[in-house]
């Protein structure tokens, strides 16, 4: 939970003038801080589960719920910079920006996905739910997907950094199939071997 | 205004050129005889040497009508906040990478469909003409600008004394290819890079690079230009996104068709030839309605033809911009 702070700290510290501040265009920088820091916590909430899968260490599932809403946090803090910082509730650009730039629509899209995650996060939403709260939250994947549209699209010409953000959404989802599929061969071994 | 008798060289080199400059040569002239520079380089022993000695020194210039009384961006903030993807895509590499950028000897090729193709130093280049500041906008594609104040000298010069022919159309631009030292033209970033095709090159109709708002820049405040902001000479046209203002020339050439431009290459839907500043014609990353002043908080309105519309927009006379985009 602390370490998850952290980069809201740092963020906080920088637009505060510490450690070299935010530069020639300080919003600009805090969108794009904002930006990579949200892009972080949703792969970070994304590993739970397989690193859980690969080291067995149940206890790291726990964190699946917090780690989520951290991701959440980031993202809606980066939406709201984009807003209000960046164009301080001038609603006809907000308006442009959402029906013209296809980066800013599939950002936004991501942060209603994960807005409706947050939202049916509890206990209670979860046994209320019950197999429809399992296929809502795999919308998250499709959130992922769509925040590694969201930095490819606004690329200008260098795509080292998104490359690097597809590449570990691709091991993280492949992943699961993965280990759907080799649960699926061992169940279906089994039961071969029982009859 | 717009056209305007000039006096051409009427005064002698030596009041022409910034006295540093004039100083300098000389004593750069000694050294490399010293060294056995001047031998080796042969017929450009002589002037060679003389850019990397001005870096940091002061430049004589006149003032100028087409300068705006708008608030200067500053010098900091336009030495260290550039796009000059030769040296890497960040907007801080530029000035972290400069030294990549090597500009002595420097030497400038006129040529094409003109009856007086040359080939210069770059000091032999500029020494002719009477510097000018042109306080000017600058409007970058990415939704920011600034205003800067340029040293130089109106591009219709150098076209006047090339004596372009009846048929040279557009004027097309090249700037340094060098791989072996600019980072962001070794291959292995190529990929990374989107595969922009180096060197850089840009046009500009004839009637544009005639325009009077159109200057070659070798100075930024009162000092010759920083690496970083396209040393030793660069193109400014303020009308248009800066991409469209080519640093570090190195041919400049008179043409029959539209030239290829590298970003219009890279992103024909994005990037057109023209890139007039237009608020209407939006782009897919970076809203073209409005900008941010560098040093200000809140965004503005972006202007048609970057403010310069009274200036420039004959040139577009029963054009469709939205198409010549």
């Amino acid at each position: 939970m602390l370490v998850s702070l952290l980069p809201a700290v740092w963020i906080g510290l920088r637009t505060l003038g510490a450690f070299g501040g935010l530069g020639v265009n300080p919003v600009e920088k805090l969108l794009e801080l904002s930006g990579t820091h949200a892009m972080i916590a949703l792969l970070v909430a994304l590993a739970v589960t397989p690193v859980r899968q690969w080291t067995g260490l149940a206890w790291i599932a726990r964190l699946r719920r917090m780690l989520g809403l951290v991701a959440f946090a980031y993202v809606t803090a980066h939406a709201l910079i984009w807003l209000g910082v960046d164009l301080f509730f001038d609603w006809e650009l907000v308006f442009y920006d959402l029906t013209e730039r296809p980066f800013v629509m599939v950002g936004f899209a991501a942060w209603v996905i994960l807005l409706l995650l947050a939202l049916t996060s509890t206990g209670a939403a979860q046994r209320r739910l019950r197999r429809k709260w399992i296929w809502l939250h795999r919308g998250v994947y499709v959130a992922g997907v769509l925040a590694v549209l969201h930095f490819l699209w606004l690329a200008r010409a260098d795509y080292a950094e998104v490359a690097l953000y597809a590449a570990i959404l691709t091991l993280l989802l492949g992943w699961r199939i993965g280990h759907r599929w080799h649960n699926r061969r061992r169940a279906h071994a089994r039961r071969r071997a029982s009859a | 205004m717009l056209i305007r008798i000039r006096r051409r060289s009427e005064c002698s080199r030596s009041e022409v050129t910034p006295r540093e400059l004039y100083a300098r040569r000389r004593e750069f002239l000694r050294a490399g005889m010293g060294l056995g520079a001047g031998l080796a380089l042969g017929g450009f022993g002589l002037a060679v040497p003389a850019t990397a000695a001005l870096r940091g020194h002061t430049l004589e210039f006149e003032p100028s009508p087409f300068s705006t009384d708008e608030a200067k961006t500053a010098y900091d903030e336009v030495t260290s906040y550039n796009n000059f993807f030769e040296m890497g895509p960040g907007k801080s590499d530029p000035k972290t990478y400069a030294d990549q950028l090597k500009t002595d000897p420097w030497t400038i090729t006129v040529d094409g469909l003109c009856d007086n193709p040359g080939e210069y130093a770059v000091e032999d280049f500029i020494s002719p003409w009477s510097l000018e500041e042109r306080i000017y906008r600058m409007r970058c594609v990415e939704g920011w600008s600034m205003v800067i104040p340029w040293i130089g000298f109106e591009l219709n010069r150098i076209i006047e004394q090339a004596k372009p022919r009846g048929d040279a159309r557009y004027v097309a631009f090249e700037a340094i290819h060098d791989p072996d030292n600019l980072r962001g033209q070794r291959p292995r970033r190529r990929a990374s890079s989107g595969g922009l095709q180096w060197p850089y090159t840009e046009g500009l109709r004839l009637d544009e690079a005639m325009h009077p708002l159109t200057i070659l820049a070798v100075g930024l405040y009162d000092e010759v230009l920083p690496n970083q902001n396209g040393a030793p000479i660069r193109l400014v046209v303020p009308w248009k996104y800066g991409f469209k203002s080519i640093k570090s020339i190195q041919h400049i050439r008179f043409v029959e068709d539209e030239p290829p431009t590298l970003w219009n290459q890279a992103q024909p839907d994005e990037y057109g030839f023209y890139s007039n500043v237009n608020p209407n014609v939006d782009h897919p990353r970076w809203s073209q309605r409005t900008e941010r002043r560098i040093g200000e908080f809140r965004r503005q309105r972006t202007e048609m033809f970057n403010g310069y519309e009274e200036e420039v927009a004959s040139l577009y006379d029963g054009m469709d911009l939205r198409e010549y985009f």
